[in-house]
């Protein structure tokens, strides 16, 4: 049986209250609020193997089981919204196209975890994606499924939608939450977890948009029809963004599990100009590039990290033949060097340093040395930081030079690229 | 000293204040979606407004101040009418981020970071906006504009620029 899409349905003007409700939509929130209670709904989460969906892959259900009971304060919920990983655009497509979806499993998450205000953290930039939401929270209050009495079952919830201002760093749930406290994005040592003492010192829970999206769907079919799909530890589907040298850019739903040689031929309609490809990086900027030669793997958490990648965002960036790995490595940690927030030295100047030495091996103006110094350099960041900017600073460039050293020592010999760029914008 | 056009916020802007006063738990939770309704004014964290904005909310401007330092997205200074954004990450570059930029500085006559004479075109380049299967893109004032050729930057500047 082909599958079909349940998160990204291609039903035209599912952002419209009526379109929604007419193919399902709020019934999950009624069967939660009527026929379960918050702890059934958070067994079936858990028992639906669902993992968070914005990086980490941290099993949703057990995340929320962590949340202390009777603390005698609020829990709060933040709806992590601050898409920002190079790559990844898939909870922009949620948002704009299924705002009500978003909401849904936004409250029957709430529901779960018995908290009265939400906040979706959604960053700056995204104005028109904020607006949809807006829209959303107003139809859905003025329905009923939201606000005081949701349904006549005495919950209450507010949702509160809270722009950012355009840092990457507040993607990560306690920057996110600093950010939120009204501070600058910093993020906080663990322990103590947000579900122990975060937002406000609260008890907190910080999923990602595209995990939400699942839980509606897991209330109405169940724990297992979410496990037949999939792989046996990465269950569910996944969005997958591809970007880059392909035919087809765009956000593909498919099970957890589709080899990637299918996501980028049959999906994605292959690689652009009839260019060979060079590399892929398989999940957002932040993870290790695998080379064309690897690329029979299947996109799961457990397949990538046996391949020695990772799921990450589950962003798929594809570069052909005619990409420098030099200028992709040198441009890939200018964003990391932008987007550090200062707080420790070794990201600060790791990541300031590796665009640097970067810049100069592109430009011709390098040694072998640097290149060496390239790895030292991340040997020095990774693992010596308060949060995991610094480390995501380091899997591109260190595999681009352990499997690409030859390109890096053609710039330092030639003074140029070994390949030449083709023409890109047309 | 100089005699400078104080600007205030409108009421518009005051309102929407008014509307956040209730909106968080803790009253400090404000500052960045005031630092939102002061740049949807004025296209630029206008000083004056921080200030103005700061004694309404009761709150120590500092607070504004030090948000307006870590966050990028609002610029500090005025710019033209029309914020043009483009993204330079990964993705867009390996679709031709770099040459779009190219292209843009040479159409508007200016270089990264400059407002051209009539005010209207400002051109920064920025990082990841969250639309890597659209590249290239770029973002002027609120819209995203994506899978760029030159073709389209002509018909949406010509827009902007006609629309004056």
């Amino acid at each position: 049986m082909s599958f079909e899409p349940f998160l990204l349905t291609p039903i035209p003007d599912h952002d419209k209250i009526d379109v929604y409700l007419k193919h399902g939509g709020y019934t999950a929130l009624v069967k939660a609020l009527k026929e379960m209670s918050p702890e059934k709904i958070t067994e079936e989460v858990i028992s639906s193997g669902l993992r968070g969906r914005g990086g980490a892959g941290f099993p949703a259900g057990r995340k929320w089981s962590f949340l202390p009971k009777d603390s005698g304060k609020p829990i709060y919920l933040c709806v992590n919204a601050d898409e920002s990983e190079p790559g990844t655009c898939k909870d922009r497509e949620l948002m704009l196209r299924h705002p009500h979806l978003v909401i849904e499993g936004t409250i029957i998450t709430a529901f779960a975890i018995k908290c009265n205000h939400a906040f979706i953290y959604i960053r700056g930039e995204f104005a028109e994606e904020a607006r949809q939401l807006h829209r959303a929270i107003a139809t859905a209050e003025a329905k009923g499924y939201l606000g005081k009495n949701i349904l006549g079952s005495g919950f209450d919830l507010k949702i509160s939608i809270y722009r950012g201002g355009g840092a990457y760093i507040c993607g990560e749930e306690t920057a996110l939450m600093t950010s939120l406290e009204g501070g600058k994005g910093y993020p906080r040592l663990k322990p103590p977890f947000p579900a122990i003492s975060g937002l406000y010192g609260c008890p907190t829970i910080i999923n990602n948009v595209e995990t939400l999206c699942n839980v509606p769907h897991i209330v109405n079919r169940g724990a297992n029809w979410f496990k037949s799909i999939g792989t046996e530890r990465s269950t569910g589907s996944k969005i997958f963004s591809v970007s880059g040298h392909v035919n087809k850019p765009g956000n593909y739903e498919l099970p957890m599990g589709t080899p990637l040689r299918e996501l980028l031929f049959e999906h994605a309609g292959g690689i652009r100009n009839g260019r060979n490809l060079k590399a892929v990086i398989p999940g957002g900027s932040s993870v290790p590039i695998l080379t064309a030669d690897k690329i029979d793997v299947n996109m799961d958490f457990e397949s990538l990290a046996e391949a020695g990648s990772m799921l990450g965002s589950a962003a798929v960036i594809v570069m052909d033949e005619s990409t420098c790995i030099v200028h992709a490595a040198m441009v890939i940690s200018r964003f990391y060097r932008h987007e550090s927030c200062g707080q420790c030295t070794p990201c600060r100047q790791g990541t300031t340093w590796m665009y640097r030495i970067l810049h100069r091996l592109e430009h011709g103006k390098g040694t072998m040395e640097d290149i060496d110094l390239l790895l030292d350099i991340c040997d020095s960041v990774e693992g010596n930081t308060i949060c995991p900017l610094g480390d995501a600073s380091v899997p591109a460039v260190r595999t681009s030079i352990k499997q690409f050293r030859d390109e890096y020592e053609y710039h330092v010999i030639n003074k140029k690229c070994l390949v030449q760029l083709g023409k890109r914008f047309e | 000293m100089e005699k400078t056009v104080k600007k205030s916020l409108t009421k518009e802007s005051i309102e929407r204040l008014q509307a956040l006063e209730y909106e968080y738990p803790y009253k400090q939770s404000v500052v960045l979606s005031v630092l939102h309704v002061i740049y949807d004014q004025f296209g630029y964290l206008d000083k004056a407004a921080i200030e103005e904005a700061a004694e309404n909310m009761h709150i120590p401007k500092v607070y504004f101040e030090e948000a307006a330092s870590f966050y990028t997205m609002f610029p500090l200074k005025p710019r033209g009418k029309y914020l043009i954004q483009v993204c330079q990450n990964i993705c867009c570059t390996l679709m031709g981020a770099e040459e779009l930029v190219d292209y843009i500085k040479e159409k508007l006559g200016i270089e990264v970071g400059e407002t051209t004479e009539d005010k209207v075109f400002s051109l920064v380049v920025v990082e990841c906006l969250g639309a890597c299967a659209g590249a290239p893109m770029m973002q002027i004032n609120d819209i995203y504009y994506e899978y760029l050729t030159r073709a389209k930057v002509d018909e949406i500047l010509a827009k902007l620029r006609n629309s004056q």
